[in-house]
């Protein structure tokens, strides 16, 4: 179903090198519109530093990146938004001494000028954050909330809601599920499929099988910073990609 | 019918929990808010018992105005920082060389315009140097950085002014510190002014709350205190705001010493001794946390009012100066006492 969708996202060849150390080499990876793509594999495979390299934060050694089929060097996270492609990370990067609303704009809050002055829009920051939560399904009691009072569900849901405030493409997720409480993980699921219906491409990166079977269409293993395997999710099960995460076909 | 009564029991207790509870909810961010003023008029009405001839009378406001003047200056600056979870320990040696700096300019015969300036411009420096040290020199606490300048600035006042006092300034110099707006065209006595530096409080505090709650900077300031990566992340360049924040405290540190200047007639070596301590104390007791993040301007003029009118009520009761420092200290672990508490108050919700 996704091959038919628009090609967003591809990596070609991608390598790093840190000193003597080869933490990626030559790793392919491709998202489609409205497709879900599940990347596993153990600690130390290479993950992290290929989602790093996704989003701007390091630059390959080798390899290119293509955005709707046009080739884009990364200098800086902000380069990767631009584009439309945004991650969500593990630590949830939200301060939670500020509101929702603030959260979700923060870095690119509207503003209105009084004068030569600009001055927060914070009537703009609430309607948006109303439309956005109302648009993605996510209940809080008000945008006005302060991210410490919510779950880590609730501030999960507030991290992606943040990633796809700015019309987001591709949106990139570290393990959204890990600081989850069990009854929580599957209003994140949820979430991430309301997300691939209105046609944004997710990567998931996700030790937990339950996670990857899902919300994904497709997955790929990274062992050793290579790429090991990669299938349609229908045409493979749980325990050929434990197998991979190990290393064994 | 046992069973009906029984639930309807339980109703009734659901509703009673409820009620507790939306007052609660509805109180807490009041109590967040405005608890530390509250705490204020008691204070004030406690003082106006224990002296009332004295203590709300129009010289004696006044006077409690004019000696929190430069105080309140110095605690702003250090609130901005304690917001992004960093401490300046050299407000008060900065204030201090700018006061020195001034006096020699002044000495020197510059203009009034440049006498005014030049210790806005010092401070500005002296905090630019610190905030430039904790991000380029990437120091693992400000604590460490501005320990260091604490010394650096101090001594270098000295060593510029050879450790003797400078005074004499002319009027223009002094009018933040020591000028006087008439008020007898309100048919108010002569001895019934309004002191330049009370109005200067006013207008300064003003123009930060605007700038720390409506600007985007003031914002990302907030941000830094509440997680720091989240602001990185964010695409906020926190050295630069940092910058910022660190040069705005030093800044305020130089109006600080114009008002001295004003106050004093006089650069001196003792100036601001211990005042960086005097500038946390307030900003604590005023609700800032060192966690970063949390705390409003308004809670700092609350804690800078709360230090200087226990000051001035004890004096006026004629209470050694030893006791003050007792009741201060014991100031500061009460209302800080009183946040823990109210923060499990709030969580128990």
């Amino acid at each position: 179903m996704t091959s038919t969708n628009k090609l967003l996202l591809e990596a070609k060849g991608i390598t790093k090198y840190f000193g003597t150390i080869t933490a990626l080499e030559n790793v392919n990876l491709k998202v489609h519109e409205g497709e879900c793509l599940g990347v596993v594999g153990d600690n130390g495979a290479g993950k992290s530093t290929l989602m790093k390299v996704l989003s701007g934060l390091y630059k390959p050694s080798a390899g290119a990146l293509f955005f709707e089929g046009k080739e884009h060097v990364l200098d800086s996270p902000k380069d990767s938004q631009n584009l439309g492609l945004e991650m969500v990370y593990q630590d949830l990067a939200l301060a939670g001494n500020l509101p929702i609303g603030e959260n979700i704009f923060l870095g690119r809050e509207p503003t209105k000028n009084i004068g030569f002055l600009k001055f927060l829009d914070f009537k703009k920051i609430q309607e948006m954050t109303s439309a956005h939560l109302e648009k993605l399904k996510i209940n809080v009691k008000s945008a006005e909330q302060k991210v410490e009072e919510l779950s880590g569900g609730q501030r999960q849901a507030v991290a992606i809601a943040r990633s796809t405030a700015f019309n987001a493409k591709v949106v990139i997720m570290d393990e959204p599920t890990a600081a989850l409480a069990i009854k929580e993980v599957g209003k994140v699921l949820d979430l991430i499929n309301k997300l691939k219906s209105t046609g944004v491409g997710v990567i998931v990166i996700s030790h937990r099988m339950d996670d990857i079977f899902t919300v994904c269409d497709r997955v790929m293993a990274l062992f050793q910073g290579t790429n090991f395997a990669e299938s349609q999710l229908d045409k493979t099960s749980r325990d050929e990609v434990i197998g991979w995460i190990m290393g064994k076909k | 019918m046992k069973s009906l009564v029984g639930l309807w029991e339980k109703n009734k207790m659901d509703d009673k929990e409820k009620k507790q509870d939306s007052l609660y909810v509805k109180l807490i961010p009041y109590f967040e808010k405005y608890g530390i003023l509250l705490l204020l008029v008691i204070m004030i009405l406690v003082m106006h018992i224990l002296q009332p001839d004295v203590f709300l009378s129009w010289r004696n406001v006044t006077n409690v105005f004019k000696q929190i003047s430069w105080q309140s200056m110095l605690a702003l600056g250090v609130f901005m920082v304690i917001v992004t979870a960093g401490i300046d320990l050299s407000v008060g040696s900065i204030m201090m060389l700018s006061l020195m700096i001034l006096a020699i300019v002044a000495k020197a015969g510059a203009p009034w315009f440049i006498v005014v300036l030049v210790p806005l411009f010092a401070g500005f420096l002296c905090g630019l140097i610190n905030g430039l040290g904790i991000t380029l020199l990437r120091m693992p606490h400000p604590f460490i950085m501005t320990l260091g300048t604490l010394y650096i600035f101090r001594g270098t006042g000295n060593l510029i002014s050879g450790g003797t006092p400078i005074s004499g300034f002319t009027d223009e110099v002094r009018y933040l510190g020591h000028g006087r707006i008439d008020l007898t065209w309100l048919g108010l006595e002569k001895s019934q002014y309004l002191p330049v530096s009370l109005v200067l409080i006013a207008v300064v505090y003003f123009v930060f709350w605007v700038f720390l709650n409506h600007s985007r900077t003031g914002k990302w300031i907030y941000a830094i205190g509440g997680n720091p990566s989240a602001a990185r992340a964010s695409g906020i360049n926190v050295n630069k705001i940092l910058i910022i924040v660190y040069s705005l405290c030093g800044f305020l540190s130089g109006i600080g010493a114009l008002i001295l200047a004003g106050r004093t007639d006089s650069g001196y070596p003792n100036a601001g001794l211990q005042s960086e301590l005097d500038a946390i104390a307030a900003c604590i007791i005023g609700g800032a946390s060192f966690f970063g993040g949390r705390g409003t301007v308004l809670g700092v003029f609350a804690g800078v009012m709360i230090m200087g009118i226990l000051r001035n009520g004890l004096n006026l009761m004629d209470v050694s100066s030893f006791w003050q420092q007792v009741l201060i200290g014991s100031i500061i672990v009460l209302a800080v006492y009183v946040d823990v508490l109210r923060r499990d108050f709030g969580t128990r919700k």
